[in-house]
């Protein structure tokens, strides 16, 4: 590789890198003030007051205000302060289910038969299906939800992680690294760990997303947060029957506050994929 | 110390046919032996029996002491025919060369192996280059019986006699066993004290096909 086009190559990576920390830390930033502000919110721009009900989107109420006068910006972001929450919780979830069965299935031939069995038979079920069932089993609610979402998106990281840990232990190089006398645990936290790590990180950022889209679609439809709750999916669905009217703000704004942030999340484990992956990144 | 392979017999899973049948090959400390034998006869899978990468029938002993190191270094090491195979995608040079030994920078700098190489990925070198560090990787000072095989097949004239010189200078010097494997009759004729002969050893009625 000569100099010219090695120089051109470090740039472009960099910006890759310095562009996906930029987003990193904005996203980072907007979320903190969505939940803190969820927490902190002033309730009185939410509590009914008709005079002000039906208005478009002005400087003081940006997103306008729903029929019975609540300020549209403050709802959504409460809104958003929840889906985040029950997005992250079941991200968490998701992802442990992942690393112990991608783990497990490196223990012996018919734990891993067992796994991917479990795999298959999760994946093929729709994903708004067995929400909505196990919601419903859980007596619905956030906590109906977080492990309605957590225990359906388990799936593609486990079979990720599953194939990456089969092929690391048939590598040669672990085979080396037996022969020069390492243990297990040595392999496991020098060969394994730091490779698996990125891909269980990057994981989780990609689970996020879709929790977040998943949570708001099964509350859209009436299984699961409750209607009383401030959340994205309740919101909109309210807002359906207001739409013909005119009120268009009412579903716009908060759908696209969600898009943006389901996309965001989108980009950023793309982004985190390509950097973290050392033979990419150096090929 | 004498490493001594009996009854040796093997096959693939994936395979019915034996590929190695009822061998036998013994090799001594500060000897140099070599082993020719055409492409595809089983020469690697040989060699990955020895040093305990593939389980075979037979016994694998050393001065009579079947070796099975586990969770120790193994004192019969192997230099693979592919090196990039044995070396994590994901770690520097460095730390696939010192993953085995102290090597002493001084070494390093006679496998003509330069400073900058060590700060790179595997991807980043040949296979000439790559295959320096996996032959100096082997070398530790607990390794007994050194296996050999078709590790100059990728280098050029010149720098196989220069590799050449300095495994056969430190087995020599560290009384290690060295087991030289190729297809190339005149290289091991030229470094062995002994050849031998791939057919004439392997009793597999493979041969015969
Ligand atoms: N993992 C495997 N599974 C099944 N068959 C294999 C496997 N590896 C090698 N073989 C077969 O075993 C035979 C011997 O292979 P081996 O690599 O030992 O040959 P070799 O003598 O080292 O050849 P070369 O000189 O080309 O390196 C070949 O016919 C090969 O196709
Ligand atoms: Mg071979």
């Amino acid at each position: 590789m000569n100099s010219e086009k090695y120089k051109r190559f470090a740039f472009k990576k960099m910006n890759l890198r310095t562009k996906t920390l930029l987003i990193i830390s904005l996203t980072a930033l907007l979320l903190l003030a969505i939940v803190i502000n969820s927490f902190f919110i002033d309730t009185s721009s939410i509590t009914t007051n008709f005079p002000l009900r039906n208005m478009g989107p002005s400087l003081e109420h940006l997103f306008g205000t729903d029929w019975m006068g609540r300020d549209m910006f403050t709802r959504t972001m409460k809104g958003l302060g929840l889906s985040i929450q029950v997005g992250a919780f079941a991200s968490i979830i998701s992802t442990i289910i992942a690393v112990v069965l991608g783990l497990l299935s490196s223990m012996n031939k018919y734990i891993d038969l067992f796994v991917n069995w479990l795999i298959d038979l999760f994946s093929s079920i729709p994903h708004l299906l067995l929400i909505i069932l196990i919601s419903i089993c859980l007596g619905g609610g956030a906590f109906g939800v977080i492990v309605g979402v957590g225990l359906t998106h388990w799936t593609s990281l486990a079979r990720v992680l599953r194939a990456e840990i089969k092929q690391i232990n048939t590598s040669e190089y672990v085979k080396l690294s037996k022969n020069l006398g390492k243990s297990k645990l040595w392999i496991a936290r020098k060969h394994l760990l730091p490779l698996i790590l990125t891909q269980i990180v990057i994981g989780t950022i990609l689970i996020f997303p879709h929790a977040i889209m998943h949570e708001a679609s099964v509350t859209f439809l009436g299984f699961g947060l409750s209607p009383h709750e401030p959340a994205i999916g309740v919101i909109l669905s309210e807002s359906m029957k207001y739409l013909a009217t005119g009120s268009w703000w009412l579903a716009f704004f908060p759908g696209l506050s969600l898009l943006i942030i389901v996309l965001l999340f989108d980009l950023i484990g793309d982004n985190l994929q390509k950097i973290l992956d050392p033979t990419n990144a150096h090929e | 110390m004498k490493l001594q392979g009996e009854n040796i017999s093997f096959k693939y899973p994936s395979s019915k046919e034996y590929i190695i049948k009822d061998l036998n090959i013994s090799l001594k400390s500060n000897e140099i032996k070599g082993i020719v034998g055409d492409s595809g006869c089983g020469k690697s899978t040989l060699c990955k029996i020895l040093s305990g990468y593939n389980k075979s029938e037979g016994k694998i002993t050393i001065d009579g002491i079947e070796n099975n190191a586990k969770n120790k270094f193994n004192p019969i090491q192997l230099i693979f025919q592919h090196p990039e195979l044995t070396m994590n995608p994901k770690w520097k040079m460095k730390d696939i060369l010192f993953e085995s030994w102290d090597v002493d920078s001084e070494l390093i700098e006679e496998f003509g192996i330069q400073k900058s190489w060590l700060n790179r990925w595997p991807n980043e070198l040949s296979g000439g280059e790559l295959q320096r560090f996996s032959v100096l990787r082997a070398l530790s000072p607990k390794t007994k019986f050194l296996i050999c095989d078709e590790i100059t097949t990728m280098l050029d004239a010149v720098t196989q006699v220069q590799i050449w010189d300095l495994v056969t200078k430190i087995a020599k010097d560290r009384n290690i066993g060295l087991l030289v494997v190729s297809h190339d009759k005149a290289l091991v004729e030229r470094i062995c004290d002994d050849v031998i002969y791939f057919d004439e050893i392997n009793q597999s009625n493979l041969k015969e096909l």
